[in-house]
Parts: C-alpha cells; structure tokens; sequence
C-alpha cells in the first residue's frame, strides 16, 4: 500500500464514480406527482408527504418500521416442489420465478417474521407485491401455514399483510389449493384462542382476498387500497357500465362492512400493538418506539404473554 | 339435433349426411339406404372415437362447456328422491344458480348443492350462467350448517365458469362469501362428497368442491382461472387458450396424477351430453362408491383427515 493508492487514488475514484450516485434519491410521488426525497419518503413508510397516498413498501422495510427496534427473526418456511407443473408460457415458469428472484432479492412472494411490537411478542407474515404480484402459490401457502404453527407453538397473534394481484397461474390448480390450505391454517390458529389480524394493503384481490384475507377477526385496510375478488377491468366488461368513484377501495369496502378499519401505515404500529394487547388481555403499552428489549427482557415479556393468553 | 363443437364439424357433415339419406328414404319407399346410411355410421363411430380418443386440455373445456352436457337440475332429478329445495340466504336474496336442499340419495338423507347453469336462453338468464352471486355461497354456507346439525352427508356437484364478476356482488362481499363457504366445509363435521360435473372454475369452485371426496367426470376440467382469461393475462393474447389450457393441467386426467381429484368418472365416448342417461347413472354410482370411501371415519377425525388432505395437497408435483 502506498500513499498513491491510499490518497490520490480515493480522489480521483471519487471524481469518476460520482456518476454513480443513485438516480433515484428523488422518487415522485404516483398519486400527486410531487418530487419526494428518498429519505424522507423513507422515514414516512413510503406515504406521500404531500397527499398521503401509499406507495408499495418491501416486506421487509415494513418490518424494521414495524417491530422494536426495527428487529426481528425471520421464520423458516419449507420449500415446496419447484415448478409442479413444468409451465410454460412465454417464458418458463423458472425463468420467471428467477427474474423476480433477482429484481427483489427474495426467495419469494412471502416473509414471515418474529419479533416484538411495543414490546408484544407477535409473528408477522407480509406479501410481496413485488414478487411475481405477490401471487399464491405453494410457497405463500406453506408460509401462511408456518407462520401459523409458528404462532400457535409461541402463543402469539398472527398479523398478515396481504398483497397481491391473486393466485399464481403457473401453478394452476395448486394455486387455487392454496385457499382450502391456508383456510386449513387460520382455523388452527383460531382453534387455539389467537387473535388473527389482517392488514389488507394495495391490492389485494382474487383468490387470496377469497381466502385468508377475508377470515381475520379484525380486518384492517390501508388508506385508497384496492380490495376485491374480480377486478374493476373484468367487472366493467361483464356489466358494461362505469364504475362508480373509488369503487373496490379500502374506503368503499368500510362502508359495506368488510373492514372494521381503515388506517393510515403510519398509524398502523399503534394501532395493532392497541388492538392486540387487548385481545390478549395485556396492559395498555407504552406508546412510541421502544428499543429492542435485551435478550432477557424479551424471554420475560414472551413468559408473561403466554400466561395471560 | 345435436349441437356440435367446432372441432365435431367433420363428424357433424357425416352424421348429418346419414341423416339426410333416412329421411330421404322414409319420403320414397322405393329406396333402400340402410347398406349405404350403416356405412356412413360406421365411419361416424369410427371418427368419433377417433377424435375423442387423444381430447386435447382445450377440446376438453368446450366439452365441459356443452350446453347439452347434464346438469345439476338433472343429476338431482335422476339421482335422488323427495328432493326438497330450500332457499334463501336470509340476509339478502335467494340465487337462482345455486341449487340446494335437503334430498334422499339411496334413501339417505343428504343435503345436495349445486350449481345449475340452465338449458335454454331463459333458464340461463334466471340461473345467471351457474354464476353464483354471494347470496349463493351463503345459502349453501347455511345448508352446511344444516348439515353438520343434523348429522347429514353433503354431496357437492360443481358446475360453474366462476363467481360473478358483478357490482353488486363485490358490494355485497363476494370474496367473504367464498372465504366462509370454503371455510365451512373445512369446519363440518359430516362426510363431503364432491363431483365436478363440467366446470371448475376458480375460487367459484372451490367454495363447494373442498370435499373429503372429489370425483370429476372425464371431460370436465378444474382450473385456477379460464384459459381464456390465462392467455389474455400472460400471453396477453386471449386466443392463445389453446396453450393457456395445456400448460394449466386442467384435465381430470392431470388433476387426478396431482392428488386433487380422487376419482375420474368415465364418460361415454363422443362425452357426457351424447349419453345424459348413462352418464348419470355412473354420477350416482361414483357417489355411491365414495359416500362408502368415507363411512368408516365420523365426527372430528373425518374433519381432521380433511384438513390434513389439504394441508398436504401438492407437495408432490407433477414429476411424482
């Protein structure tokens, strides 16, 4: 090593790879189309800082603003038999699945997590929409089962963060499975006395909308989300007619009944750690961002929760 | 008059032929057709057996789509006694394309639903295309309660293009409905029997057919969406349902190597609809058998060994 490399080289580096700052340190918003800063977008969960409309986060963002700490545990999930079908459309099914791989640096349309919220222990499974639309196949059944038996094992409540266009067509009548087995896995979390959450987010449609997403004891929307089984397009063909404004969203679907509540992310930690605690017979908490309890604390707080429950 | 598919046209020419020849023949006396009409029978026979022989995935869907394919209305009027419709969802309305009550199967008391798709223009429109509306899956959810009451068999038959893609059926919670009609049949503790009669489609199906049997007849097809609306979404070609229905292993034929249909029911050759009796009367038999399949389990550990059916559904492929 020598002052060359040590010195001049880090400036000159610096010169040149200053094209390579990200071009996307502005990201506009899709609603109002106002320039946002990436960071701040960032600090507020991906809303729009002007107009509060909810852009697509990654389950796993939504998970370090959701948990204490932004720390949690990722659940296993086993994997299922690759390409059951050997599908092929236009592309391969594989060949799919490893171009949505390599854009989301996921294994799959799935993650399922431990960790605690407000210092209550919880297990969390959030879609990605990203992901091929987040669509269900056997693998986001096998994680809404894991996710389920991992819930009843710690005595924990589930949340579910759904997301997706509906099932994963190349995975034919396997995909439609998916909706008698995670049926199969919300039933033995009932049947265990825990509490279900959902959080519907946009959209959620199809399939799993028929399926796990309409089962939860509390079923809560983010703001504007599209909540549906058939979509607008198909429906304005079959009737054709206009569609009423705001037809299908969150909004809409509150006014009919199918949700007890609309919420905006940035309120939903409170509000789940509120609801939650309740249903659990658990003190109020404490409000705001807790730090990550410390490896005792937190085998204290699990202790405690399985007592109550 | 038969009511032939595209691909029967070849069929149709030649058995129309022969048709032509007896009807010429009852008007002159003098005329003798049997050798010649006999022969044009025969290469009838031959060419239809031919054709349904290798049906392709596709060929099959308009097979299960015939109009003159038998349908709920008459399996239920063949295949069981008293049968007693009860209506209503007691919320909203009663849906037409929904089929259910209570029935004897084999002097059984049974609860029977089903879709019902209609056999002429004005039957269809009231049957609304055996598309059912909420309303549907939830006077069937209301059945099924009945059922567990009661200690009643469920029977099952399924023949739907899908659940309605209307305003007021999504105002109404069409998903919820199907979610809680898929749920009950994973709840109830009585034996489920399911037959897939001609469509299966999508989640419309699935609210009914989540069964500790499910038989489907040999032409009929279950599917995650409609090759149709598959092509349109990733061949971005809706005309491309030929390789759409290939590659969505539809077929009782495939379903059955994926375990998720137990039984096929053989069909009689040319499909169900050029031998509604027949084709019937194995429905009934396929019941039968499977209601015998299940006798031996009763209460939570036939719930249990359902679940456990769907739980692990699937986890083997194709390949096995």
């Amino acid at each position: 090593m020598n002052w060359i490399t040590n010195y001049v080289r880090p400036t000159i580096n610096s010169i040149f790879s200053r094209r390579e700052v990200p071009d996307n340190l502005w990201s506009k918003c899709d609603e109002c189309g106002t320039m946002l800063f990436h960071r701040e977008l960032k600090d507020n969960l991906n809303v729009c800082t002007h107009c509060g409309h909810h852009m697509h986060i990654t389950p796993r963002d939504r998970f370090k603003a959701l948990f204490d700490g932004g720390v949690f545990t990722e659940v296993a999930v086993p994997d299922p038999v690759a390409d059951p079908l050997q599908f092929r459309d236009q592309k391969k099914y594989p060949e799919r699945m490893k171009a949505a791989q390599k854009s989301t640096g996921e294994k799959e349309a799935m993650l399922v997590v431990e960790g605690e919220i407000g210092r209550t222990p919880i297990v969390a499974a959030a879609q990605d929409f990203s992901f091929m639309g987040g669509s269900m196949g056997m693998y986001v059944g096998n994680a809404i089962i894991a996710a389920a038996e991992r819930a009843i094992k710690l005595k924990r409540p589930l949340v579910l963060f759904s997301a997706a266009g509906g099932a994963r067509m190349q995975e034919g009548i396997l995909s439609l499975m998916q909706m008698p087995r995670t049926t199969v896995a919300v039933q033995m979390l009932k049947e265990a006395g825990l509490p279900y959450i959902v959080v519907l987010t946009h959209p959620t449609t199809g399939g799993v909308t028929a399926s796990y997403a309409m089962l939860g004891d509390v079923h809560i929307a983010e703001p504007n989300a599209l909540i549906c089984f058939a979509g607008p397009r198909v429906i304005e063909q079959t009737i054709r007619e206009k569609l009423p404004e705001g037809f299908q969203r969150a909004e809409y679907l509150l006014d009919h009944g199918m949700l007890d509540r609309v919420t905006p992310r940035t309120e939903m930690r409170d509000e789940l750690v509120t609801i939650i605690r309740m249903l659990l017979g658990l003190t109020p908490a404490v409000q705001g961002d807790l730090p990550a309890p410390v490896a005792e604390e937190a085998d204290d707080t699990d202790a405690k929760a399985v007592e109550k429950t | 008059m038969t009511n032939y598919l595209d691909f029967e046209k070849p069929l149709a020419e030649i058995e129309g032929k022969a048709e032509e020849l007896r009807a010429m023949a009852r008007g002159n006396e003098e005329m003798d057709v049997t050798e010649e009409a006999a022969a044009l029978d025969k290469k009838a026979a031959t060419l239809l057996r031919d054709l349904y022989k290798n049906l392709t995935p596709w060929r099959k869907c308009q097979v299960a789509r015939h109009p003159e394919r038998p349908h709920c209305k008459d399996y239920i009027e063949a295949l069981f006694t008293e049968y007693t419709p009860l209506a209503g969802d007691r919320n909203f309305a009663d849906d037409h394309a929904v089929m259910g009550g209570l029935a004897r199967f084999n002097d059984q008391p049974v609860i029977v639903i089903g879709h019902e798709k209609g056999n002429d223009t004005k039957s269809r429109i009231e049957r609304n295309f055996g598309m059912a509306r909420p309303e549907g899956y939830r006077k069937a959810i209301r059945l099924m309660e009945m059922a567990d009451k009661f200690g009643l068999p469920v029977i099952t038959l399924v023949d739907t293009p899908g659940a309605y893609p209307g305003k007021g059926a999504e105002e109404r919670g069409q998903s919820e409905a199907i979610a809680r009609s898929t749920e009950k049949l994973l709840q109830i503790k009585v034996p489920v029997m399911s037959v897939i009669i001609g469509e299966g489609g999508s989640g419309g199906a699935v609210a009914f057919a989540t069964a500790d049997k499910l038989a489907m007849l040999e032409h009929s097809v279950y599917s995650v969406i409609s090759p149709e609306g598959c092509a349109s979404i990733l061949w971005k070609d809706s005309e491309k349902m030929r390789e759409a229905a290939e590659a969505l292993r539809l077929t009782a034929q495939d379903l059955q190597k994926l375990e998720v249909c137990d039984r096929v029911i053989p069909e009689p050759l040319g499909g169900a609809h050029r031998d509604r009796a027949a084709t019937i009367k194995s429905v009934g038999a396929a019941v039968s058998q499977m209601m015998k399949e299940v006798a031996n389990q009763k209460g939570d550990a036939l719930l249990q060994s359902r679940r456990k059916k769907f739980l692990e559904m699937g986890s083997k492929g194709l390949a096995a």
